[in-house]
This record gives structure tokens, C-alpha cells and sequence, in this order.
């Protein structure tokens, strides 16, 4: 695991954006070999996002050989409702950049037959040759996706009913009205992010110390999910400092102290080099 | 086109770097429009997997919806109500001409005239659409003949006329037919009017008082029988007076019926009202209420001379004089009416009354179609609208206009 810190949340959302641009432009995906993208929704990629749209208006990096795979999405939200994960994609992402439509995938929780749905979406995961670089987010519970505790650590994509604490944390964006947030949702498993070649985590904040404390210095565990990817080969945990107040004083020196020359090179030269071996 | 083609395959068209005036804010976004209406790009990209055919740069203009003038009785040497053999050609040479001003659909509107003549003119022109040949006709506003003849302005005295029945009979032997007819301006203090604003309304014609001694409940009384519109407030009806408000206590009246608006009008030329009573007004209904009850609509009253240079000129049956931007009755100090644009009365209205810019083009384009009840797909940008816009720079000067999409006009840089 890499664990990369930064002061605060812009700078975390721009090395995440930085490392993603880099990541594709090193790729240098054509019309035979597209870039698959897996990735979040929430406040915390909201200003990676922003600055992905940036590097696209500069013109560093255009996403016409990009495919992109969404996490996850609401059951029975219409597509069309302002708190829906297409609508938030269109908004933030999508409606800015020059993607093609037929390339940018988002689970459909409206579907008829919504196991068909999930089924559907692992053969096109598959059928773009499996995802290149997955971006996650985590849970205050620990969960990736809508991977509540408890899911299984090699699940694939299916619909799972949510937990309470995220009913609870996605209040807020339905008038903190409960009985306005859905309590079910589709979602990638476990399985399909591990399938993955690499996995990027952002999280910021102090409500997510905890699970990340949880997720890195404890052991794998089906009650905090992230912590799957300890045993995933190449996974990066970007977070700002917020969010390692529940960590150990001792990993923290240790990974800015590993981090310190390669971010540096990274923001100066734009290239990227795996510094540690995992 | 690029697109899966589920829905359609025409093209579609994109308006970028550009602010555009949806829910009475000012926002920047792109607008998409395909076969003359403006499109929910949301659903275009996940449905249709589609994207725009044409890009056009707006170079950071405001995209308002087009405007509507409700009351302009000709110009440019046109007038509506002189009978002639040939309305239609008049018609559609100010419905061109108008496009500079920002104008995508109208009412031509026709003062106090003989029967002879609307029995002459109404079924020549109809309800029809806008486009590259000018701006649409919503249909007639007939300003007259049942008005006072205290408060006739302009008005020829010798046609006036009262309602002798109030049914539908006293209108056809006035006009000779309604189709086609979007308006009637009339006075409500006339006998028998109250069954002939219920008869109206019950077509689906927008009833407005005005050129009235009307005293304020009368006027209310029209209200509550169905009528939503004021013919250029403040003018050719009663001051204000603090024991008896006549037609302009409507402002604030508390009789308006739920879930009713009234609809003022208002020439806001700088000539027509002075801008101290045109912010009375506007103050009155401040926009951000919900449920207000009245709302400002501006019009032109543009008349004849409009466009043309000061002498005089023909307006109805009478004679009339420019005089730098006044045009008065020949030989009288009466104003009968206005030759400003709607642009410059938009633009005059937002500077006298302080207002905000969304505020502005609201009264010249949501608030004229809400009048109509034609707001489904005139007078905004929502989508499935009708892609009747204007591109305009920050001091609300008009750069381009298109009706369903297409350029009808620019501005010659």
C-alpha cells in the first residue's frame, strides 16, 4: 500500500487528479486500447473532479479514449432526480469533458430485473478488459461502495440494502429527511474493485479517520471493507491530514517520509514512478 | 445525430461559453437545442449516448428567451388598423423588422376602428410561427372600441362603442369573428361588461382593462369575472387617488382571486410613466415572491412611426407627429403612443427601476407568455421549450436572434 498525505482536501483532490491524468496520458489510449476508469460519487472526489475538468479545459488531457465505470447508483431514484449518481456525474463530470456517451457506464437502478442489471455490468467490465485504475472513496463505516459491513469479501456487483450510517450520512443531501433516502442500492462488490490493476482511495476528512485507521492498521475485516485492499498489489490511499488523526504517529512519518521526494517529482515533472515495492 | 439515434436523429446544437436565464437566474451552462426546442442534455447523453452536431460560441453573452410584445399597433409606416387589401404583407414586414429588436413573437394590435375594418382585417392574418421571414403572431390584441370615452387617448371618439347585450353578440357585430384574437382591451365600468369578460375568458381570450374611469372595485369586479391584464397601467385610466385607487389599486388589491395573477403592462420608455411611478409599480410585486399576485409584462405600444424618421404619420383614423422620441395626436399635447423598442424599453426598465437583469428580461418574455398562458413553451428555456432566444452582451444590447433554433438575425459587428 502507498499512503499519501497532504495539508488539506484541494491539495488531496488535485494529487489524485494529477496522478489520474498522468496515469492515462502514460497509457496513451488509442481507439484499439482504451483507459478504463472505475469510479466514485460523494463530496470527496467532488474537487478531484474539478480539477480533472481543469486539466481537460488546458487541454492536458482528453478523455475520447477513456471509459469509465461508475460505482455504484440507487435503486428506484429516477434518473432525472438531482440527488441520483447520473445526475451527479452529468454535473460534475461528464457535461464538462469531451467523453463519448456510449463509454461512460453508470449501474441503471431502475432497471426491470436488477440482478440481470449486475450481471450485465461485470460482462462489460469484462468486455472493456477489466478496469485499469479504480477510484474509490470510503465510508465513515468503512464501507467501499455500498459494500456494507458485513459483505463479502469477494462479492461482485449486486444489490445490497443499506446500513443505517449511510442512510444517516446521505441525509443530508435529501433535506435530512430519512425518510426520503433510498435503502437500497446497486453496487460493485468487493471482488470486482480487487479485480482491478490498481486501486486509488481518496479520504478526507476528520468523520473518516476512523475507518481509516480502521482499514490500513487493522487486519482484513468484513466489517470495515476497504481493508480488502491490503491485499491487493498496487493500491494508494490519498487523504489529507484530517484523516489520519486516528492513525498511528509511526505510520504517518513513515509514509510522508517516503512520500516527501516522490510527490514532489510527481507535481514538478508530472511523471510518475513507483517509488515503493509492494 | 451523433447519438443511437432512439429518439432522433436531427442535429442538434450547442451553445457554449455563454450565461443562460433559467429559474430566474442567470447561470452558466450550455443550452441544446434540436428541431426547435431546447433539449434536456442529461438525457440526450444517457438515453441517446448523443452529443452536439454544431457548437456555437457565444463569447460570454446572456441567453434570454425571446421576447413577446403584446400591444404594438405597427411601424416602420406599417399600421395594423388601417383596412387594406394587404394586412398580411404589413404584417410580416414589422414582424421582420422587429427581430433586431429582440421580438420572436407578437400581438399586432389594432385601436378603435369602424367595423368595417376589423371585419376587414382580422381574418387575414392568423396564429402562426416565427421564423427566418420574422416573429411569430400569437394573434390580434384589440385595444377598443368598448372603451371610455373620458379615457380614449388617442382613440378615434366616433367608434367607440357600448356593449348592448354583453353576449358574444356585441363582439361579432364588432369584430366579425374571434379566431385568432389572443386579446381585447376593454373598459370595465361599461354596462353589461361583466358577461362579456366571463364569455372571453371562457374562450381562452386574455381580457384586460384599460382606456377606463373604472373606479377600483369595478375593476376588481373584471378581475374576479376573469379579467388578468392592465393596457399600459398608469395610462388612459384614473390617477391613483388615496380614497379610491380605480384601476391601478389592482397593484395591490387583495381581491384578486387564489391562485390568480393580474399582468400589468407597462411602456417603460422613459416618456410613457416616469420612472418613479414605473418603481411604485415594480416594488409593489417584487420578484422572489412565490405567490404574488401581480406581475409586470412590458410592452412597446409601438405605433406607426416606429423605425421611421419625426414628421407625420397615419395611426388608425387620425393624424399623428414625432417629435424626437414623443409621437403626439397632430396638434395635441396627447401621447398616442410609443415608438421606443422593446429592447430599449428593457433596457430602460432595468435602469429606472433598479431591478436585476433576469428581472428585466423576465417582464419582456416569462411574464408576457404567463399572460397568454403560453409559458409551456414560450418565454423561458426549460426544456421541450420552443428555442426562441436572443444573445445578448452585459448592457442587454441585442446581438443575435433565433426562433426554434435557427438565426434570424445578427448584429452587424
Amino acid at each position: 500500500m502507498r499512503l499519501v498525505i497532504l495539508d488539506d482536501y484541494n491539495l488531496a483532490s488535485e494529487w489524485a487528479a494529477k496522478y489520474i491524468r498522468n496515469r492515462i496520458i502514460q497509457f496513451k489510449p488509442s481507439a484499439d486500447r482504451y483507459f478504463t476508469l472505475g469510479l466514485p460519487t460523494g463530496s470527496t472526489p467532488y474537487g478531484c473532479y474539478q480539477k480533472l475538468i481543469e486539466y481537460y479545459r488546458n487541454g492536458d488531457i482528453s478523455f475520447k479514449y477513456v471509459k469509465t465505470f461508475n460505482m455504484d447508483e440507487y435503486v428506484g431514484l429516477p434518473r432525472a432526480h438531482p440527488e441520483s449518481y447520473h445526475s451527479y456525474m452529468w454535473n460534475n463530470f461528464f457535461k464538462h469533458i469531451d467523453i463519448d456517451p456510449a463509454n461512460a457506464h453508470i449501474l441503471d437502478g431502475n432497471a426491470e430485473d436488477l440482478e440481470a442489471e449486475c450481471r450485465a455490468y461485470e460482462q462489460k467490465i469484462a468486455g472493456a478488459g477489466g478496469i485499469e485504475l479504480f477510484v474509490g472513496g470510503i465510508g465513515p463505516d468503512g464501507h467501499i461502495a455500498f459494500n456494507e459491513p458485513g459483505s463479502s469479501l469477494v462479492s461482485r456487483t449486486r444489490v445490497k440494502t443499506l446500513a443505517k450510517d449511510t442512510i444517516v450520512a446521505n441525509a443530508r443531501f435529501f433535506g435530512n429527511n430519512l425518510s426520503k433516502v433510498p435503502t437500497m442500492a446497486l453496487t460493485v462488490g468487493v471482488g470486482t474493485v480487487m479485480d482491478a490493476k490498481e486501486v486509488m482511495i481518496l479520504i478526507t476528512g476528520a468523520h473518516k479517520a476512523f475507518a481509516l485507521y480502521k482499514a490500513i492498521e487493522e487486519g482484513v475485516n468484513h466489517m470495515w471493507t476497504v481493508s480488502a485492499f491490503q491485499q491487493h498489489p498496487r493500491t494508494i490511499f490519498v487523504c489529507d491530514e484530517d484523516a489520519t488523526l486516528e492513525l498511528r504517529v509511526k505510520t504517518v512519518k513513515y509514509f510522508k517520509g517516503a512520500n516527501d521526494s516522490s510527490s514532489v517529482l510527481i507535481l514538478l515533472t508530472g511523471e510518475f514512478r513507483w517509488l515503493l515495492s509492494d | 445525430m451523433p447519438s443511437n439515434k432512439s429518439v432522433s436523429d436531427a442535429p442538434i446544437t450547442q451553445f457554449i461559453n455563454c450565461r443562460i436565464l433559467r429559474e430566474h437566474q442567470l447561470q452558466r451552462d450550455d443550452l441544446w437545442v434540436r428541431e426547435g426546442k431546447i433539449l434536456d442534455p442529461e438525457k440526450l447523453f444517457f438515453d441517446e449516448q448523443g452529443y452536439a452536431d454544431k457548437r456555437v460560441d457565444c463569447e460570454g453573452s446572456i441567453i434570454a428567451p425571446g421576447f413577446i410584445d403584446v400591444q404594438i399597433n405597427g411601424g416602420y409606416g406599417i399600421d395594423f388598423s388601417q383596412a387594406c387589401e394587404d394586412v398580411c404583407s404589413g404584417v410580416s414586414f414589422v414582424a421582420k423588422k422587429i427581430l433586431e429588436h429582440g421580438v420572436t413573437s407578437f400581438c399586432p394590435t389594432l385601436v378603435t376602428s369602424p367595423p368595417a375594418v376589423y371585419h376587414k382585417v382580422l381574418p387575414q392574418v392568423k396564429v402562426h410561427n416565427g421564423g427566418s421571414h420574422g416573429a411569430g403572431v400569437l394573434g390580434f390584441h384589440l385595444e377598443g372600441p368598448f372603451i371610455s370615452l373620458e379615457k380614449k387617448g388617442a382613440h378615434p371618439a366616433q367608434f367607440l362603442r357600448p356593449f348592448k347585450s354583453g353576449d358574444i353578440s356585441d363582439l361579432m357585430e364588432a369584430y366579425g369573428s374571434l379566431d385568432n384574437v389572443a386579446m381585447v382591451t376593454l373598459a370595465p365600468e361599461l354596462a353589461n361588461s361583466q358577461s362579456v369578460v366571463r364569455e372571453l375568458s371562457q374562450r381562452g381570450i386574455t381580457v384586460s382593462l384599460g382606456h377606463s374611469v373604472a373606479n377600483l372595485s369595478q375593476a376588481e369586479d373584471a378581475v374576479k369575472h376573469g379579467a388578468t391584464f392592465i393596457t399600459h397601467l398608469f395610462n388612459a385610466m384614473l390617477p391613483f387617488h388615496h380614497r379610491d385607487p380605480g384601476i391601478v389599486g389592482l397593484l395591490t388589491s387583495d381581491q384578486v382571486p387564489a391562485g390568480r395573477t393580474v399582468y400589468y403592462g407597462m411602456i417603460a420608455d422613459g416618456i410613457h410613466t416616469n420612472p418613479a411611478a414605473l418603481r411604485i409599480a415594480h416594488r409593489a410585486h417584487p420578484s422572489g415572491c412565490e405567490n404574488r399576485t401581480g406581475r409586470l409584462v412590458l410592452v412597446t405600444d409601438a405605433i406607426t412611426a416606429m423605425g421611421l424618421p419625426p414628421g407625420r404619420h397615419t395611426l388608425g383614423q387620425q393624424v399623428i407627429e414625432i417629435q424626437g422620441l414623443h409621437a403626439y395626436v397632430a396638434g395635441t399635447t396627447t401621447l398616442c403612443g410609443s415608438i421606443a423598442t422593446m429592447d430599449m424599453c428593457v433596457r430602460h426598465f432595468k435602469q429606472a427601476s433598479g431591478c436585476s437583469v433576469e428581472e428585466a428580461l423576465e417582464a419582456a418574455s416569462l411574464h408576457p407568455a404567463q399572460l397568454l398562458g403560453i409559458s409551456n413553451k414560450k418565454g423561458n428555456l426549460d426544456y421541450g421549450s420552443d428555442a426562441d432566444l436572443l444573445l445578448l452582451d452585459e448592457a442587454l444590447n441585442i446581438k443575435a436572434t433565433y426562433i426554434s433554433g435557427e438565426e434570424v438575425w445578427r448584429k452587424e459587428p
